[in-house]
């Protein structure tokens, strides 16, 4: 075993040590050191993304068992294409949102470079997880974290959006294990490769308490990535938080999404026997209709940021449809759409804070105001983040939405999928157009001269935009990995007792 | 026994689900409680309930599924975390709105008994 075998570890490890390394007497309250030691754990996390990215393309997946106990007892991390490909969007996305943080945000409330550490090791133990229990544990540590973010700051609408977001995701949490619990009595392993092969030969008798464990895991992933009747706390909840934060959340319903995919198309997916596909009978009707009520309540946006939150609720929907097609081409559309739209709404969070910040009175509200300070870079930002977001040629989002609308091939899903996609891109043209032209062009008075952004935040935006024009040259490479990343989903279940995955 | 285990587990967690439907954080928070409480022992029965068997192999002729005793445990340290943030959050919540509703709201005090309106701190809730 070299180093480099251990390398799966190393994006659950960073931040564990960082965060703690921060609570203690040389970081504790030196807000630079803080910083930096935070910008430098980011920059090594990416790093150690690409690196398990590249391996994951030249080698296969890789499976790390932690502390040598042997599958499929002991509990693994799996390092495959789709792992590495979230590990590189969140280190990406958290490099960002902290930059961001570091413009002054950071200084409204105590310990939020250690808890920012916490929130990156929980999602990027979700994405690495090979074990099911274990699945439960990060998605512990990312909501623990997630509430004392969401709260940074304070504030009365924030401290009410937390008291939904939290008592919700602890029943929610509480679900989670209810569904544990039955998965477990029913197939006896937690270790997901194992389950996967397990459950085309379950005993029949289990087979009812398996589908309703299955079942009762789809609610909880359903809560966290906004499904349907489970998305009331996601407008408030990233309204209302801090701008960075909102930004970070942005792959927080991702994770749910994540989830579903490697519970529901990779264990309860074609090879699932008598288990084969139970979701997709419920996220077809709700995965539309997710959609539609993201459509309507984006139209009804009254500010930039639940704009943008609402915006978040199409990306939602649009994401769960791809899930109810559970193709491979769907899948790898999906993992396409899902890269762009995390980043493009993080960034339109983290625009929305910068007007907020230079209208002073007005906030993001969508109304006439004062001229925010800098309307040419301000603007030229919004422009290219709302193109991205609606869908337009030469961004990401028209790359995306072609590849979701090519999967729905079959006469049936084309009818439902097509329409509301693209009116939901409708929609989105129409408020963002009013929104920016309100916001830029319907000002009272000339640009004043305070209040610019700072070049951290303005770095910040900058990186997230870029992804995007990248995303698209690139879309041949990013494309083949995609489907590579899909293929490994959807592929046939190999016994673990015989070695690898 | 299987039959009392399940009846209870189903006891808790039916006065869990009613407490959580109810719109006051301290009531919720009780109710999250419970069903913790009745998750854990839900948990332990995963792995069949087995009569004077240890976990541990060699011990006892029967022996009983180890995991699900890992995943209790795993399970109340995560629950108790869980519900002591959720308490200081609705304390916190109970003087940033001036009134204990989970959606902060004064008027629905309708089944408390002639409770007079919260406007002590002004809130802007009313």
């Amino acid at each position: 075993m070299t180093l480099l075998d251990h390398l799966i570890f190393f994006p659950v490890l960073i931040p564990l040590l960082t965060g703690v390394l921060l609570l203690l007497p040389p970081f504790h309250e030196r807000l630079k050191l803080q910083r930096e030691a935070v910008m430098a754990s980011n920059m090594a996390i990416l790093i150690v993304a690409i690196l398990l990215l590249i391996k994951s393309v030249g080698e296969g997946p890789q499976i790390y068992m932690m502390g040598d106990w042997q599958a499929p007892f002991g509990i693994s991390l799996v390092n495959d294409v789709l792992a590495s490909v979230m590990l590189v969007l969140t280190a990406i996305l958290a490099l960002a949102a902290h930059l961001y943080a570091c413009a002054g945000e950071d200084k409204a409330g105590a310990f939020f470079h250690p808890i920012f550490m916490f929130q990156v090791m929980g999602i990027n133990g979700a994405f690495l997880t090979g074990d099911i229990f274990n699945l439960f544990v990060f998605f512990e540590i990312l909501l623990i974290a997630s509430y004392s973010l969401l709260i940074h700051g304070g504030g009365k609408q924030r401290t009410q959006a937390a008291v939904h977001y939290v008592l919700l995701n602890l029943a929610g949490s509480t679900f989670f294990l209810f569904g544990l619990g039955m998965i477990y009595a029913a197939f006896g392993t937690l270790n997901m490769a194992d389950m996967s092969y397990k459950a085309a030969q379950l005993d029949p008798q289990n087979i009812e308490l398996a589908k309703s464990g299955g079942l009762l895991l789809l609610i909880v992933f359903g809560l966290k990535a906004a499904l349907l009747p489970l998305h009331f706390w996601l407008p408030k909840t990233y309204a209302h938080t801090s701008t960075p934060v909102a930004a970070l959340f942005a792959i927080m319903t991702k994770v749910g999404i994540y989830s579903i995919w490697r519970v529901h198309t990779a264990i309860f997916g074609e090879f699932g026997g008598e288990l084969a596909n139970i979701a997709s009978a419920w996220l077809w009707p709700l995965g539309l209709l997710t959609l539609g009520a993201g459509i309507i309540a984006v139209l009804a946006s009254q500010t930039l940021k639940m704009l943008a939150a609402n915006l978040v609720i199409i990306s939602a929907g649009t994401l769960l449809i791809t899930l109810a097609m559970n193709t491979q081409q769907a899948t790898a559309a999906g993992l396409y759409y899902l890269i762009h739209s995390t980043l493009l709404s993080a960034a339109m969070f983290l625009i929305a804070g910068v007007v907020q910040e230079q209208r002073s009175q007005a906030q993001d509200r969508l109304v006439r105001g004062r001229a925010i300070s800098q309307p040419m870079l301000i603007g030229s930002f919004f422009f290219i983040a709302a193109l991205g977001l609606i869908g337009m040629p030469p961004f990401s989002g028209f790359v995306g939405k072609i590849l979701i609308l090519q999967s729905a091939n079959s006469a049936l899903a084309a009818s439902f999928v097509w329409p509301l996609l693209l009116i939901s891109g409708l929609a989105a043209m129409l408020i963002l157009s009013r929104a920016g032209s309100t916001l830029f062009w319907r000002v009272s008075g000339p640009a004043p001269q305070e209040n610019k952004a700072s070049p951290l935040q303005v770095t910040a935006i900058v990186i997230l935009l870029a992804c995007s024009p990248l995303m698209v040259i690139f879309g041949a490479p990013l494309t083949e990995l995609t489907e590579m990343a899909a293929a490994e989903l959807h592929k046939v279940p190999v016994a673990i007792v015989e070695g690898t995955l | 026994m299987e039959i009392l285990y399940a009846i209870c587990v189903g006891a808790i967690t039916t006065g869990g689900i009613f407490l959580i439907l109810r719109g006051y954080t301290f009531a919720v928070v009780l109710g999250l409680t419970l069903l913790s409480y009745a998750v854990n022992l839900f948990l332990f029965a995963s792995g069949r309930l087995v009569i004077n068997g240890a976990a541990i192999l060699g011990e006892s002729e029967t022996y009983a599924d180890p995991l699900p005793q890992a995943l209790v445990l795993t399970a109340i340290v995560i629950g108790f975390a869980m519900t002591a943030f959720a308490l200081i959050l609705a304390l916190r919540a109970r003087s940033d709105l001036a009134n204990d509703q989970v959606d902060g709201k004064t008027e629905i005090h309708d089944d408390l008994p002639n409770k007079v309106g919260d406007n002590r701190q002004g809130g802007t809730n009313k």
